[in-house]
C-alpha cells in the first residue's frame, strides 16, 4: 500500500514537472517584448527577426501609401530614435501624422522593420471631444445635404 | 437635490446593508441554538436583498431611459440620441452599472438556492445561503463606496456622452453580458454549498454534490452560451474577422468553464464510486475563485480592454476579497481533507473513472496554461519592468495538444464501463470510433487541410462523435427490439430515462461542431484586400465581388460611412454586402462594422478599411473562412445538451435546480479595442 503511495506520488511529482518545464519553454519561446525605437535598437543583433512589439509616434511627413499596391511606410519615432515601418494593407481610417502607433513584426537586418500587424493606441475612454479638439470628419464629405 | 431615482436607488443599497449584515449573523447562531425559526429570519434578508437590488436596478433603467443626467451613472454613459434599445442595456456598459447588475444577478440567485432548496432537511441550506450573503455583502459594499452609480451630479448636464461606441454598435450586447453574469455569478452557488456543507459537516455525504452538480449545470450552460456568443459578437463588431485572440478578458471567461466543466465529470466519479472528494471541494471553490480573479482583471483597469471601463480604487477591494476567498477557500479544504478520504479506489486502467481522471488532468493544466500564459505580463512587468505579451503562439502551441487530447478522451470514455472493462468489451467498442477516425481524418485532407493538428482535430472528432452516437443508437435499438418501439419514440424514450448521461452525450456533439469550425475556419481561412473604384472587381475564394456604391449617412447618434458590393457568380448577382464604418460624436476612431454573408458552408466577411473623402475609392478586406457558422451552431447544442442533462427531475423529491435555464444558441467574450487595428 505504501509503495503505491510512493509510486502515486512519484508520478504526479513527474506530471508537474514536465508540465512546468513545458510552461516555462513555451513562455521562454512565444514572449513578444513590447519596446520604444531606442530600446530595439540598443538590443544590436539580439533585435533582428524575433517578433516584437514596437511602440512610438508616427513621424509628421514619413508617410507613404499607396492605395493601389497596398504598400505603406513610415517612420516610427519616440523622440530620440526612429526606424522605418513597412506594412502591408489600408492604414486605420484615421492613421495621421504624429500619433501613437504600436506596430507588432519582425526588425530585419537591413533596417527596416517588417510589420503584421499595426494597432493605433488611443484612449480607451470615451469622452466628448475637449474644448479645442474638433473629431475628425473626413466622412462628413460624403454626407448628403451635410 | 437628488432626484427620485437617485433617492431610491441609493436608498435601496443602503437599506440593503444591514439585511444582508442581519442574514450573515443569524445563520451560526440558529445553527448553533437549534433554532430553526430564526432561520426563516435569515431566509428574510436573502428576500429582502433580492427585493432591494431589483429595486436598485429597476431605479437605474428608469434614470437612463428619462434621461436623468442628476445621476452620475447616467451623466456617464447617458445620451439623449442614443436609441431606447442601448439606452436600456447601457445598464452593463460601465463599471458602476455593471457591478449593479453583478449584484441584482447575485441576489437573484439568492432567492432562488433559498426558494428551491430550503425544505431540505439539515444545515446544508442556511449556510450556504450565508454565503451568498457574504459575497453580496462585498458587492453591496463596493456599490456604495467605490463603484455607486447613484452619486449626485450637480449642476444637471443637459445632456451626456452615451455608451462607449463599441457597446451600441452591436444587438449581441444584449445577449452576452447578461449570459456572462449568469454564468460568473452563478458560480457563486456551488461554492455557497461547498461552503455549507463543510461548515454543517455535510461535506462526507453525496447529498450536496448532487446538488450542486444541478446549480453547476446551469451557470455552466449560461457560461457556455455566453463565451460563444461573445465570440461572435468579436466576430461582428470588431472587424478582424476572427472570434478568438488568446484575450486576457477572454481567457477569464474561459478559465471558471475549464474548471467548471472538469466538475461536472468528476463529481460521477465522487457519486458513483465515493472517489475525488477533497478534489471537487478544490474545482468547486477554485472555479469561484477564478471568477472573481477575472471580475477583478477585467474591471480593476490592470488590463486594457473593452470591459475595462476605468481605473480607480475598485481594484484594491478585489484583491482584498480574492485574499480573503482564497484563504477562507483553503481553511474548509484543509480543515476537511482528513474526513474526505476517498470510499472507493481505482479498479482498473480500463475504466469509464479513468477516463475521468485524465480528463480532470487535462482540463485542469488547460486551465493553469491558461492563467499562466494570461497573469505572466502583470508579472513580467510587476518583477522585471519590462513589457511583454504572450500571444497567440503561445496558448495554441500549449493547447493544441491537450484540446487534441480531450476530444480523444470524449471517444474513450462513454465506451469503457464503471470499474473495469473486458478485453472483448474494448475489441468491440473501440473498432467502430477508430474507423469514424479514419473517415474524418480522409474528409479533411480531402477539403485541404494541411496543418497537422487539423487533421488530428478531425479525426478525434471522427472517433469520439462516432462513440457517442453508439451510445444513442446501441440504446435505441435495444428499446425497439425490447418494446417494439419506433426509432423516434425509443430514441426519445432513451435520452428521458437518463438525461443526465444523454444531455452529456449532446452537449459533447456541441463540442466536436465547435472543433470542427475552429480547425476549418483557422486552417483554411483565406483573405485579399483591395483598393476598388466604382464597378471595379476582385476575387476571392472563387467568388466575384463589384464595388457599386459607396455613400455616406446621417442618423441621430453617428455618422455612416458604407460601400456596396455585389457578389457575383458569372454575371449573376447572388447577393450584396455593405460594410460600413460608424463616426460616433464621441470617439475619434470610427467603429468598423464588417458585414457578413453566413452559408452553412462558411462565411464571406467583408471589412470597409479605408476611403478616400471624395468618395472615388474604398479599401476593402475580403476574408472567407469554412465553417464559422458551425461554432454557433455548436455552442448552442452545448447549451441543449446542458438543458437536457441538468432540468430537474420532476419524479426527484424536492427536485433541488434551478428554474432558469438558458435558450439562445449564442454567447461570450471579446477583444481589445486599447488598440483598434
Amino acid at each position: 500500500m505504501n509503495r503505491k503511495k510512493g509510486i502515486l506520488i512519484g508520478g504526479a511529482v513527474i506530471i508537474v514537472a514536465a508540465f512546468a518545464y513545458l510552461l516555462y519553454g513555451g513562455l521562454d519561446q512565444n514572449v513578444v517584448y513590447f519596446l520604444t525605437p531606442k530600446e530595439l535598437l540598443a538590443k544590436g543583433t539580439k533585435a533582428v527577426d524575433v517578433p516584437v512589439r514596437l511602440g512610438g509616434q508616427v513621424k509628421p511627413g514619413t508617410v507613404k501609401w499607396n492605395d493601389t499596391t497596398l504598400d505603406l511606410h513610415f517612420t516610427i519615432t519616440d523622440g530620440t530614435s526612429e526606424i522605418n515601418v513597412a506594412s502591408k494593407g489600408a492604414p486605420p481610417q484615421m492613421f495621421r501624422d504624429g500619433m501613437g502607433v504600436v506596430v507588432e513584426g519582425r526588425y530585419r537586418a537591413d533596417g527596416t522593420f517588417n510589420c503584421t500587424n499595426l494597432m493605433v493606441k488611443h484612449s480607451n475612454e470615451y469622452r466628448p471631444p475637449k474644448a479645442g479638439e474638433k473629431p475628425q470628419d473626413m466622412q462628413k464629405t460624403l454626407i448628403k445635404g451635410a | 437635490m437628488q432626484s427620485v431615482n437617485g433617492l431610491v436607488g441609493h436608498g435601496a443599497l443602503l437599506i440593503a446593508l444591514p439585511f444582508i449584515a442581519l442574514g450573515i449573523i443569524i445563520v451560526p447562531v440558529a445553527v448553533k441554538r437549534g433554532r430553526r425559526d430564526w432561520l426563516e429570519l435569515a431566509y428574510g434578508a436573502v428576500y429582502a436583498n433580492f427585493a432591494l437590488m431589483t429595486a436598485a436596478a429597476l431605479a437605474m433603467i428608469t434614470a437612463l431611459v428619462t434621461h436623468d443626467f442628476s445621476v452620475s451613472y447616467v451623466a456617464q454613459v447617458g445620451s439623449r440620441e442614443t436609441p431606447l434599445f442601448y439606452t436600456i442595456i447601457s445598464l452593463w456598459g460601465a463599471l458602476e452599472g455593471s457591478i449593479l447588475f453583478w449584484a441584482w444577478v447575485l441576489s437573484l440567485y439568492g432567492m432562488l438556492v433559498v426558494a428551491i432548496n430550503k425544505s431540505r432537511a439539515g444545515n446544508l441550506v442556511p449556510y450556504a445561503a450565508m454565503t451568498l450573503l457574504a459575497i453580496s455583502l462585498f458587492f453591496a459594499i463596493l456599490l456604495i463606496g467605490p463603484a455607486n452609480p447613484f452619486l449626485n451630479v450637480s449642476p444637471v448636464p443637459a445632456n451626456g456622452p452615451g455608451p462607449n461606441p463599441l457597446l451600441q454598435n452591436h444587438i449581441l450586447m444584449a445577449v452576452h453580458p447578461p449570459l456572462l453574469y449568469l454564468g460568473y455569478v452563478g458560480m457563486s452557488v456551488p461554492f455557497a454549498f461547498a461552503v455549507g456543507a463543510v461548515l454543517s459537516g455535510e461535506a462526507e455525504q453525496n447529498d450536496w454534490i448532487k446538488v450542486t452538480r444541478t446549480w453547476t449545470m446551469a451557470s455552466w450552460g449560461f457560461l457556455s452560451a455566453a463565451i460563444i456568443a461573445g465570440m461572435w459578437w468579436s466576430y461582428e463588431v470588431l472587424g478582424w474577422g476572427g472570434y478568438w485572440a488568446w484575450d486576457p478578458v477572454e481567457n477569464a471567461s474561459f478559465l471558471p468553464w475549464l474548471t467548471a466543466t472538469a466538475f461536472l465529470h468528476s463529481a460521477m466519479v465522487q457519486e458513483r464510486r465515493g472517489m475525488l472528494r477533497v478534489w471537487n471541494l478544490n474545482l468547486v471553490v477554485g472555479t469561484f475563485v477564478l471568477t472573481i480573479l477575472g471580475t477583478f482583471l477585467t474591471r480593476s483597469g490592470i488590463i486594457s480592454s473593452v470591459h475595462a471601463f476605468t481605473t480607480g480604487t475598485i481594484g484594491y477591494y478585489f484583491l482584498a476579497f480574492i485574499t480573503i476567498v482564497l484563504v477562507f477557500g483553503g481553511v474548509i479544504v484543509a480543515g476537511s481533507s482528513d474526513r474526505l478520504r476517498s470510499k472507493g479506489k481505482l479498479d482498473s486502467a480500463a475504466s469509464r473513472e479513468t477516463v475521468f481522471l485524465l480528463n480532470n488532468l487535462f482540463l485542469t493544466a488547460f486551465m493553469l496554461t491558461v492563467l499562466v500564459g494570461t497573469l505572466f505580463p502583470l508579472v513580467a512587468e510587476a518583477v522585471r519592468g519590462v513589457k511583454v505579451s504572450v500571444g497567440g503562439p503561445f496558448f495554441n502551441r500549449m493547447s493544441l495538444p491537450i484540446i487534441a487530447a480531450l476530444l480523444f478522451l470524449m471517444g474513450v470514455g462513454p465506451a469503457l464501463p464503471w470499474k473495469i472493462a473486458s478485453k472483448a468489451d474494448l475489441k468491440s467498442k473501440l473498432i467502430p470510433p477508430t474507423v469514424g477516425a479514419v473517415f474524418l481524418a480522409a474528409v479533411a485532407l480531402v477539403v485541404g487541410i494541411r496543418d497537422p493538428y487539423g487533421v488530428v482535430v478531425f479525426a478525434f472528432v471522427g472517433y469520439a462523435a462516432t462513440a457517442n452516437f453508439r451510445e444513442f443508437s446501441i440504446g435505441a435499438r435495444a428499446r425497439r427490439v425490447a418494446r417494439g418501439e419506433s426509432w423516434p419514440t425509443a430514441f426519445v424514450r432513451l435520452v428521458e430515462g437518463n438525461r443526465r448521461r444523454y444531455g452529456g452525450y449532446i452537449a459533447h456533439f456541441g463540442v466536436f461542431f465547435v472543433a470542427l469550425g475552429v480547425a476549418m475556419s483557422s486552417t483554411l481561412r483565406t483573405e485579399h484586400e483591395a483598393t476598388l473604384q466604382r464597378g471595379m472587381t476582385m476575387q476571392i475564394a472563387g467568388r466575384t465581388l463589384r464595388l457599386q456604391d459607396i455613400w455616406g449617412r446621417e442618423e441621430p447618434q453617428r455618422q455612416v460611412v458604407g460601400a456596396t458590393l455585389e457578389i457575383m457568380d458569372g454575371n449573376r448577382v447572388t447577393g450584396t454586402l455593405q460594410p460600413r464604418m460608424n463616426f460616433y460624436r464621441t470617439q475619434q476612431e470610427p467603429v468598423p462594422t464588417p458585414d457578413v454573408r453566413s452559408g452553412v458552408l462558411g462565411d464571406l466577411y467583408l471589412n470597409l478599411m479605408a476611403f478616400r473623402p471624395d468618395g472615388s475609392t474604398a479599401t476593402i478586406r475580403a476574408i472567407y473562412q469554412p465553417l464559422v457558422p458551425w461554432i454557433w451552431f455548436g455552442g448552442g447544442v452545448v447549451v441543449f445538451g446542458a438543458i437536457v442533462g441538468g432540468w430537474p427531475t420532476a419524479r426527484r423529491r424536492r427536485a433541488p435546480a434551478p428554474v432558469v435555464v438558458p435558450t439562445p444558441p449564442s454567447p461570450p467574450p471579446t477583444r481589445e479595442p486599447e488598440y483598434a487595428a
